[in-house]
C-alpha cells in the first residue's frame, strides 16, 4: 500500500514534534530538562526554555554565543544550520520544525483565510540581520555581553512554548512581569491570528531560521525537479501551494518548504522532489 | 538548467558544505558548545518575555 505524500510528512512532524518535546511531564512540575542533549540544537524553532525540551533553539543557541564575552560569532551553530541548509534547503521547515507543525494545525481551524502580500515574506531577513546577527553583538552592557534581541523583543514560539508554562508554574515570575511580556503577548497574538488565516504565517515573515534555510533552497541537495514536457501550465500546482509559490516558475524558491503537495496534485506527474546527485550531460 | 549553472551550483554546494563542517568543527574546538548548554539548561527570562 502506497502511503500519501502528505501522511509520511505528517508523520515525520509528529515524530520531530515528538523527539524535540520528549519531557511532557516537566509542564507539570515547572522544571525544564537539564541534561547533554541540550548542547545539540535542534534543526526547527523550538524554545530552549520550553519544559518539554530536549535540545537547544538553533537560534537563541546563536544569539547566546554571539552575545556572550568571548565569542562574537557562532561558528558551531552557523556551521550545524548550513550544513542541514545545503543538503535539505528548507525541507527542514517542512518536516522536522516543531513550530511548523503547531502552525499548521492552527490553519486548519475554521477561521477566514487570506492570502499574504508577498513584500511580507522579506520581513524573515531583516529579522535574521537585525535582531539575530547584529544587535546580540552591537547591543552589550557594561560586562560586554549583548542580550537575545531576537528572544527578547519579538519570538512568539519562546512566549508560547516557555513563558506562558512556566508562568503557569512559577509564581516568583509572576512577579516579574511588564512591559516587555506584555509586548510579547501582543506580538503572539498577532502571530496566532495569523496563523490561523495565512499558512505558516510566521514561517513567511517572521522565521530568521526558515529565512536561512530558504537562501540555501536554491542549491540545496534536496530540490524540486521538473520535466517541462510532461507539464500543461494547468496551475493545480500553484492553487495548491500553501506557500504560496508556483513550483514551474520557482522550482527552488525561498519560500518553498518541500512538503510535497504540489507533486501529489500535479495530474502529469512533472514535478518530483528529489536529490541532485550528479551532473547529467545534456 | 545548462550544464554550466549546475557545475556552479555543485562547486556551491561541496564549498558551502565543506565550509559548514569546518565551522561546526571550529566553533566545537573554541568551546561554544558549552556556552550552548549553559543557556539552555537555565531558564531564559529573555525568551520567556521577562527580559
Amino acid at each position: 500500500m502506497k502511503i500519501r505524500q502528505e501522511v509520511r510528512r505528517k508523520i515525520i512532524q509528529i515524530a520531530a514534534f515528538g523527539y524535540s518535546n520528549t519531557y511532557l511531564g516537566n509542564f507539570i512540575n515547572g522544571r525544564i530538562y537539564k541534561g547533554e542533549w541540550k548542547q545539540f540544537c535542534n534543526p526547527g524553532m523550538n524554545c530552549y526554555s520550553c519544559p518539554a525540551a530536549r535540545l537547544s533553539c538553533p537560534i537563541g543557541a546563536m544569539q547566546a554565543v554571539s552575545g556572550s564575552i568571548q565569542f562574537r560569532f557562532s561558528f558551531y551553530v552557523m556551521g550545524f544550520v548550513l550544513a542541514l541548509g545545503v543538503i535539505f534547503g528548507r525541507a527542514v521547515c517542512g518536516f522536522v520544525c516543531p513550530f511548523g507543525l503547531i502552525q499548521e494545525l492552527l490553519y486548519k481551524m475554521p477561521f477566514p483565510k487570506k492570502k499574504l502580500w508577498k513584500g511580507f515574506t522579506y520581513v524573515k531577513y531583516l529579522m535574521l540581520l537585525v535582531f539575530v546577527l547584529v544587535l546580540p553583538v552591537v547591543n552589550t552592557n557594561i560586562v560586554g555581553m549583548g542580550e537575545p534581541a531576537f528572544c527578547e523583543y519579538i519570538c512568539p514560539v519562546g512566549t508560547l512554548e516557555g513563558g506562558i508554562p512556566l508562568l503557569g508554574t512559577h509564581p516568583e515570575l509572576r512577579s516579574m512581569l511588564g512591559a516587555l511580556f506584555s509586548f510579547k503577548m501582543c506580538i503572539l497574538i498577532v502571530t496566532l491570528i495569523g496563523c490561523l488565516m495565512v499558512c505558516r504565517f510566521f514561517c513567511k515573515v517572521m522565521c530568521p531560521l526558515g529565512a536561512i534555510y530558504g537562501l540555501l533552497n536554491k542549491i540545496s541537495l534536496y530540490h524540486m525537479g521538473i520535466d517541462k514536457e510532461r507539464c500543461i501550465s494547468c496551475g493545480m500546482c500553484s492553487a495548491n501551494c500553501p506557500m504560496d509559490v508556483d513550483p514551474v516558475k520557482h522550482p527552488d524558491s525561498a519560500e518553498c518548504i518541500r512538503c510535497g503537495k504540489c507533486t501529489e496534485t500535479c495530474p502529469k506527474q512533472a514535478l518530483s522532489l528529489k536529490f541532485r546527485c550528479r551532473i547529467k550531460s545534456q | 538548467m545548462n550544464k554550466n549553472r549546475r557545475q556552479i551550483f555543485r562547486v556551491m554546494q561541496i564549498f558551502i558544505l565543506v565550509a559548514a563542517f569546518g565551522m561546526l568543527a571550529y566553533g566545537i574546538y573554541r568551546g561554544e558548545v558549552s556556552v550552548v548548554l549553559n543557556k539552555a539548561v537555565n531558564i531564559c527570562l529573555e525568551c520567556i518575555g521577562l527580559g
